[in-house]
């Protein structure tokens, strides 16, 4: 990118000046931070959503935030599926977002098989007609193999019970993480066809720099911001604001 | 470990360079200086850290300590590991303990840092060693926080003090306190909600809640991925909360590890304790001195050790030598064994912990397959005493049974009986003093019952 915007400059296509080459850049980088956009796909009926991620990073909290939006701003009838059946009190966690969000939530006992509670949810969400599904999976780190299965097993079961689905698989990147996000990215895309990024945490001090390297070499973009722990913290990716954001003091 | 490889990796490389080379000249040291600064940075470690980390690693090595020693190279492996475990801590710190009544640990840092499962980690930890411990539920924002405490504080074996959702957590806190004295508590660990340290308010109420409960360690979770805002975290928090020390988390992942550099030289404050995998047992004193040891390739036997007393009883080890020398090893014991090993902490952990796993680069870069071992353990469960006995009885009809009750498939059943029984033929060519047939041995690596290995 660097060497890019030296050409530019060089060639004179931009003025060598310190606004107008700051702006350059902050083209630049919203550009690669763009790469492969496109909005979530809501079309599936219903549509299936499945939230992956390294442990604390705001899965359970961003599903809250997306079945609140879907169901407030959109009138869309959400089914939330607590899938992650290993983390203490997990399903209690969701059970309260179901709650605040209006949503429905469908779920098993700790320890069942995550495969199952997937399954249920999107049989729940067919028999009662719901428009999305939201599946929560338990945080896992990238680097064991045989969760990493675990989760390709669950997406299996899934698009076992309507092709296509799940249709959008969005991974939740923590801003502070540093350079390992671009690692944990590739792993969990290897594992389950990561569709987007959701990078949360941003209202902290942490700039989420690494979306870029995700989104150039794996071509995997951000579709989501969380900007807080409220049910209204989420907002839609914007290249642009997140460009001046990163050069920002 | 995969946490630190990278850094692991071109650490060894420098020095093994500098060992090779006898005498050392000041650009020798120079080069080496520069290596080790870029391995460094490439980790994530902050850059203002590794630029005083190299001043001072430059200026002991370009000194007589090396120089005019006779091996300068191992001088400065020795410089290396002493200023690399100064950066992490030095000789380690230790919790402060109360004097009378209950000690308390005030837990503090950002969301999804791992606060909560590191209380019950910490509590089980403590409760090792026969302290009675308590928890107090303060995270009354985070839907389910208090469940979640509840939960896993009881399977550490403490109590948990909770008032639900609706109180403000300073009096939570003081109020869990006022109990753990009535009840005669030797530990009380206060879990709270995480926060940003930009968040004026919440930083706030942290400062209230230290003061309620005057604890005698404030300790900051540390998530160990975190990149160059852990300086920034850390700094904030001390002027804050003025913290004690560090708990790591997440050290289980392959995260450059730059933050756990950083974090002891920024604030001063040293990383107390280290998290490394899922189970509440995966909970350790963090040693300094053996990261270091670690990092740099020597391996970590102290610890090593350390797991395997824990694990190992001395009478069945006697015992199991007897088996062996009389030829009665069975399923059973394997099973036995496996488990003990297994209890010892993820196995690619334990590989890290051996010296010289730098040299052997190919097994450290192997995954090994967890699963295959749950297989196993599986298939074992799944046959009668008998069976485990006496191998040999087990005929078609038995093998379609523990298959099908340990959910593999006769094959896998197949292979492991073929394999024990050749691992014991093995044995007793041992036992009786023969060479063990080289053949045999091939036969027995082609897949013999013990852990796939799986390039990363």
């Amino acid at each position: 990118m660097v060497e890019r915007l030296e050409h530019e400059v060089e060639a004179g296509a931009v003025s060598a000046d310190g606004e107008a080459v700051r702006d350059r850049l902050i083209e630049i980088l919203a550009e690669v931070a763009s790469a492969g956009r496109a909005p979530i796909d809501l079309s599936g009926e219903p549509a299936v959503l499945l939230m992956v991620g390294v442990n604390g990073t705001g899965k359970t909290t961003t599903i809250g935030k997306i079945a609140w939006h879907l169901s407030r701003e959109f009138g869309l009838s959400v089914v939330l599926a607590a899938a992650d059946t290993y983390r203490a009190a997990a399903a209690e966690q969701l059970a309260e977002w179901a709650d605040r969000a209006g949503a429905d939530l469908v779920r098993s006992e700790a320890g069942a098989d995550p495969g199952s509670v997937a399954f249920d949810a999107v049989a729940a969400a067919r028999a009662r007609g719901a428009d999305v599904v939201i599946v929560d999976t338990a945080g896992r780190l990238h680097t064991q193999g045989n969760l990493m299965d675990e989760l390709a097993k669950v997406r299996r079961v899934i698009a076992k019970q309507i092709p296509d689905a799940p249709h959008e698989t969005l991974l939740t990147i923590d801003a502070t993480t540093g350079q390992n996000g671009l690692r944990q990215a590739q792993v969990f895309a290897e594992a389950v066809e990561v569709d987007g990024v959701v990078l949360t945490k941003l209202d902290g001090t942490a700039k989420g720099g690494i979306v870029l390297a995700i989104a150039n070499e794996l071509r995997i973009p951000v579709k989501l911001i969380g900007t807080g722990e409220q049910l209204e913290d989420l907002r839609p990716f914007d290249s642009t604001d997140f460009a001046r954001a990163l050069l920002a003091d | 470990m995969a946490m630190f490889d990278q850094l692991s990796d071109r650490l060894q490389a420098t020095l093994s360079d500098v060992r090779s080379r006898g005498k050392l000249t000041e650009s020798d040291v120079d080069a080496a200086m520069r290596e080790i600064r870029l391995a460094l940075l490439e980790a994530d470690v902050n850059f203002k850290v590794v630029k005083a980390f190299t001043a001072t690693l430059k200026e002991r090595c370009l000194g007589s300590e090396v120089l005019e020693s006779l091996d300068p190279g191992q001088q400065v492996v020795k410089i290396v590991n002493e200023e690399l475990t100064g950066l992490m801590g030095g000789t380690g710190g230790d919790l402060a303990l109360a004097s009378s009544g209950p000690t308390v640990i005030l837990m503090a840092g950002l969301q999804g840092s791992g606060k909560t499962t590191a209380c019950a980690k910490l509590a089980r930890h403590l409760g090792e060693s026969g302290k009675s411990v308590a928890l107090a539920a303060c995270d009354v924002y985070r839907p389910a926080a208090v469940d979640q405490l509840v939960t896993v504080g009881e399977r550490a074996g403490a109590h948990v003090y909770q008032q639900g959702t609706e109180r403000d957590p300073v009096d939570i806190a003081g109020w869990a306190l006022e109990r753990a004295r009535e009840e005669g508590r030797d530990v009380l660990i206060v879990d709270t909600a995480g926060r940003l340290h930009i968040d004026e308010d919440l930083m706030a109420e942290l400062s209230r809640i230290r003061k309620k409960v005057k604890p005698h360690d404030v300790l900051l979770v540390v998530d160990a991925m975190t990149g160059q805002d852990a300086v920034g975290v850390a700094e904030s928090f001390a002027e804050a909360a003025e913290f004690d020390g560090v708990v790591m988390t997440k050290l289980d992942g392959d995260a450059r590890g730059g933050a756990a550099l950083s974090v002891k030289a920024v604030t001063g404050k040293p990383i107390l304790f280290a998290s490394t995998g899922e189970k509440l047992e995966n909970f350790d004193r963090f040693h300094p001195d053996r990261m270091a040891s670690r990092i740099l390739g020597m391996g970590d036997v102290l610890t090593l050790i350390e797991r395997a007393e824990q694990q190992v009883d001395e009478k069945q080890a006697l015992d199991l030598q007897e088996k062996l020398k009389q030829d009665r090893f069975t399923l059973e014991d394997f099973l036995q064994q496996m488990r003990q090993v297994r209890k010892m902490g993820p196995l690619s952990g334990l590989l890290g912990m051996m010296p010289g796993m730098g040299a052997m680069k190919e097994l450290k870069n192997a995954d090994v397959d967890e699963g295959e071992l749950d297989r196993v353990e599986a298939i074992i469960l799944s046959m009668t005493p008998a069976e485990r006995a006496d191998p040999g009885m087990i005929n078609g009809s038995r093998r379609k049974r523990i298959a099908t009750g340990s959910g593999t498939r006769v094959q896998h059943v197949n292979q492991l009986v073929k394999q024990f029984d050749q691992m014991r033929k093995l044995m007793r060519q041992m036992a009786s003093g023969k060479m063990p047939d080289p053949q045999q041995l091939a036969q027995m690596s082609g897949g013999a019952p013990r852990p796939k290995m799986r390039r990363r």
